[in-house]
């Protein structure tokens, strides 16, 4: 009886998912399955050469490019400001779980940099970086003038150094390179934006969902604040963490296209060009789709890849 | 021990200020700057000696920068683009939601699991097949170009769907026995009922595609089309130096999500907590 109304369903389903799912093969599926085909073609919008079937060989010849790797290491080391900001969010989330008055006030600001967050913010933090003129610098020699401290402030966008000494262009170190540039900056604008942005909300949710006897539980039994938070509030947030972390990871993977455009081009000496700002200068600068179209699923391989060992490695821990 | 508590607000109140005010800096500086002249901002004063609003004036009405750009037109296009694509991802994206949240068919699992899957995908994956295709379509540099690929949501669909699954079946198995039509129930039953989800969907798509720039700059060609992010961009470029008239683009350019998020703070919160939520 039961089985017979459910099976009539079919057709309105149809009827409601057609609007949504013809979009979806059209722009989504279909794509996906095309881009895939595409990256094993020497497909050039220009027409330079002569539309074929190359099987692997644009893999071939991006594994084998310095350039590839030099842009995956760049991809990489700009996302080193998440765990920071991961933890920012939780530090800021504790405090604004207390039930303080004004704390939506406090929610409201610090979201603020999340939501208005996009071309006209990274036109702002340009200048905020302006060697000379900007606030940053003009703060810093203030600080270092008054204190008598021999340190120059750091050209920040304009240069190619970075914490770890990487050479640009190759992948390798050299002590010359050591200091503050491009890609510390950006790191340290994207930890801003993302400080009080969408992970702080989602902590605050799951703080509040901790069940109050776990912490009257450890307070019986001794446990001091710092205590309670290791062995109660950290595993109880486990889940939100790995969320989290997950979705962080595969969002900075892709990222870095608009602030490539806006705000290096990539540069200095291509120290700031992730594989998506690479990808539109091969697509859409230099047409090469088909070369294009590889690189964009090896950066779908990897992020499916470390999405299915997140889940593996995750599943587990969260459920220790 | 009132007291112990009191000192502890207060000492996170001291530290929540803090933050806060850092995160507020550049925000100050970008509208104090946009009030100076170039020489005032290169100078250490914190504020304009005079409040040179005319640089507001001078980003849509200087004769020399309008030969080049089009600050109005900007804003108009940005705002027409982003509401359509809003309308039509949150009417497809509800019915979709609707059809895996309340609807039986066979399939029903594995062709979400499909749409899951996608948004895993980069953007920048299905970006070059979209563009050849409105190359084909010849819809290259226009507003269908723009608004007709941004506006199905495989994240819409399930954020929806999340929001459908916590309604009540009972609402809809009562309107079912009155004889109401399966479209008569989405309507009349889950659709009012999933107003807070569809006004979370509803800012996160208008946000998201008033402030993307990546499809805009790869369809667009033409001046008259231009989004207010492109339009930024090229102004940015021909104008770079001008940092006053850069930060009062700038300023109005984040107008328009100032306004959305203090009206609409509270479905946000209650939308990305919930999309968060795994099912």
């Amino acid at each position: 009886m039961t089985r017979t109304r459910h099976s009539s369903d079919l057709l309105p389903a149809l009827g409601f998912l057609l609007p949504n799912f013809l979009g979806f093969l059209l722009f989504t599926a279909g794509p996906v399955v095309f881009s895939f085909g595409a990256s094993f073609t020497n497909w050039d919008l220009q027409h330079s050469v002569p539309f074929a079937f190359i099987g692997a060989d644009n893999f071939r010849q991006l594994f084998g490019s310095e350039e590839f790797w030099v842009y995956l290491i760049n991809t990489v080391y700009l996302m080193i400001g998440l765990p920071f900001a991961i933890a920012g969010s939780l530090a800021l989330a504790l405090m604004l779980s207390q039930k303080l008055r004004g704390m939506t006030v406090y929610r409201t600001l610090f979201y603020l940099p999340t939501f208005t967050y996009g071309v006209a913010l990274m036109v702002l933090w340009k200048k905020l970086y302006s060697p000379e003129f900007g606030p940053i610098n003009v703060s810093l020699g203030a600080i270092t003038r008054a204190l008598h401290l021999p340190f120059e402030p750091p050209k920040w966008l304009q240069s190619a150094d970075n914490l770890m000494g990487m050479v640009p262009q190759h992948v390798a170190f050299h002590r010359q390179y050591v200091g503050l540039g491009a890609r510390e900056a950006l790191i340290n604008m994207s930890v801003w934006v993302a400080l009080g942005g969408n992970n702080m909300l989602l902590y605050l949710a799951a703080l509040t969902n901790v069940p109050q006897e776990l912490y009257e539980a450890a307070e019986i039994d001794g446990a001091n604040k710092w205590k309670q938070f290791w062995h109660v509030t950290w595993p109880q947030l486990a889940p939100t963490t790995f969320f989290i972390i997950v979705i962080s990871t595969i969002f900075g993977l892709q990222g870095g296209f608009e602030i490539a455009r806006i705000m290096t081009e990539g540069g200095p000496a291509g120290t700031t060009t992730t594989l998506a700002y690479y990808i539109y200068i091969k697509a859409f600068q230099e047409f090469q789709m088909g070369y294009a179209s590889a690189i964009a699923w090896v950066l779908f391989a990897m992020i499916f890849a470390i999405t299915l060992m997140n889940w593996r490695f995750g599943s587990r821990a969260v459920n220790e | 021990m009132a007291s112990a508590s009191a000192r502890k607000q207060l000492a996170a109140h001291v530290i929540l200020a803090l933050v806060a005010l850092v995160m507020m800096l550049p925000f100050i500086w970008m509208f104090l700057a946009s009030f100076k002249t170039v020489r005032e901002v290169e100078g250490s004063q914190i504020f304009p000696p005079t409040w040179h609003t005319e640089n507001y004036t001078k980003v849509f009405a200087d004769p020399e920068i309008a030969k080049r750009s089009n600050f109005g037109r900007y804003y108009f296009n940005s705002v027409f683009v982003a509401a359509w694509v809003t309308f039509l991802t949150c009417i497809t994206s509800a019915m979709a939601a609707y059809a895996f949240a309340r609807l039986r068919w066979r399939g029903r699992d594995t062709v979400f699991l499909l749409y899951l899957g996608t948004l895993m995908v980069p953007g920048v994956v299905t970006m070059i097949p979209n563009f050849a295709l409105l190359v084909k379509l010849k819809l290259l540099d226009s507003y269908a170009g723009l608004i007709v690929p941004a506006s199905f949501s495989a994240f819409g669909v399930f954020l929806l769907r999340q929001f459908m699954l916590t309604i009540p079946t009972s609402l809809d198995e009562a309107a079912a026995i009155d004889g109401a039509s399966k479209w008569r129930i989405f309507w009349d039953v889950i659709l009012p009922l999933t107003r807070p989800g569809l006004i979370a969907l509803a800012i996160f798509a208008f946000i998201g595609n008033y402030q993307s720039l990546f499809w805009p700059l790869v369809v667009v060609k033409s001046q008259y089309l231009r989004t207010w992010p492109v339009g930024m961009l090229f102004f940015d470029t021909t104008y770079g130096r001008e940092t006053t008239l850069i930060m009062a683009a700038s300023v109005m350019a984040t107008l328009p999500p100032l306004i959305l998020f203090v009206v609409g703070q509270k479905f946000l919160v209650k939308g990305i907590q919930l999309g968060a939520v795994k099912g």
